[in-house]
């Protein structure tokens, strides 16, 4: 039931994500945060199973920077998403990650970008995207309201209409969500959409 | 539903005089979830030689950067381009080698050759010419 979606607007991308961590009937977890920073300007939202969620990303966001310390520049998010998807295509017909992924990022030439990255490495640039049971509805509610050039406020309004659409119609929906954003000043969480704290 | 319909594609080429014509749908999808609109399947390897990919995605997206690569290799090495018949025997030759685990691809290359004659051919995902 795990709820991963994003947008790009003016600028800025977007990404939301429930923060339950579940096994089978038990929620283990209200908090997990399952939106990585990846470096300075990327944000690196995962949903899949557990294990491969928190190591694939541990393991891109180590790369990553392995690459800017090489180098001494970072990589374009293109770039990042490109890697990201060699490595589960390279890993599918051996032991696969079951990990779905949406990269958003910010460059300084190509602006604000949004990548889906499939479990089964299908990579493809999108304006708006989602994973999961909620995307069912939050995909359909933002191709109703969702225009290019959002400004933050008006994206926020619409990430706040889909967690609302989540919450009302997915059968076990997650009780919390967690926003993060990435523009021009970088990488950085937003806000919190918490419905149950912790007891 | 069959791994090459889980994507969703539809590819078709059409040779007339001096010329082709290739053509695809855009729609990148998941079973019945519609992800994308602006899809590419078709992809330009050369000024005369198009490959139209249908198939699953990933592959799609592997097996071009896979020709891609070939080609360059194959110009910086023979400094002239391919033939489309040399073309051809190349895929056929990259999606043979995973007979067992294949590409889950089925592609459409059209190209001009020489004199501007118009060459396409289709391949299903073992590299079987038609």
């Amino acid at each position: 039931m795990e709820c991963v979606f994003g947008l790009v607007g003016n600028g800025f991308a977007i990404v939301a994500a429930d923060t339950s961590a579940v096994h089978s009937i038990l929620l283990h977890k209200n908090k997990e945060d399952k939106i990585m920073v990846l470096d300075s300007h990327k944000l690196v939202a995962a949903s899949g199973e557990p294990g491969d969620r928190v190591q694939f990303t541990e393991y891109v966001q180590k790369n990553v920077s392995l690459y800017q310390f090489r180098n001494g520049l970072p990589l374009t998010t293109a770039a990042a998403a490109n890697f990201t998807r060699g490595e589960l295509a390279t890993a599918l017909r051996k032991n696969p990650y079951s990990v779905n992924i949406l990269m958003a990022g910010y460059d300084k030439e190509a602006g604000a970008s949004l990548y889906y990255i499939d479990y089964i490495a299908t990579l493809h640039k999108v304006d708006k995207g989602a994973f999961g049971y909620g995307s069912y509805f939050s995909l359909s509610t933002m191709d109703r309201h969702y225009r290019s050039d959002m400004s933050v406020e008006e994206a926020i309004e619409l990430v706040d209409k889909c967690i609302l659409e989540i919450r009302s119609r997915l059968v076990i929906a997650p009780p919390n969500f967690v926003i993060k954003i990435v523009d021009k000043d970088g990488a950085r969480e937003y806000d919190w959409r918490i419905t149950t704290a912790d007891a | 539903m069959s791994i090459f319909e889980y994507n969703g594609s539809a590819v078709v080429a059409m040779v007339g005089k001096n010329c082709f014509a290739i053509a695809s749908d855009r729609r990148l999808g998941v079973q019945l979830q519609t992800i994308a609109t602006d899809f590419q399947r078709i992809s330009k390897i050369d000024d005369h030689l198009f490959i139209g990919l249908s198939g699953l995605a990933p592959d799609v997206q592997t097996l071009y950067q896979r020709l891609v690569f070939r080609h360059k290799l194959y110009q910086l090495r023979e400094e002239r381009d391919m033939k489309p018949e040399s073309f051809a025997s190349l895929v056929s030759a990259i999606l043979y080698e995973k007979r067992f685990g294949p590409y889950l691809c089925q592609l459409v290359i059209a190209e001009l050759g020489d004199d501007n004659k118009p060459f396409t051919c289709t391949m299903d995902s073992i590299a079987a010419k038609f």
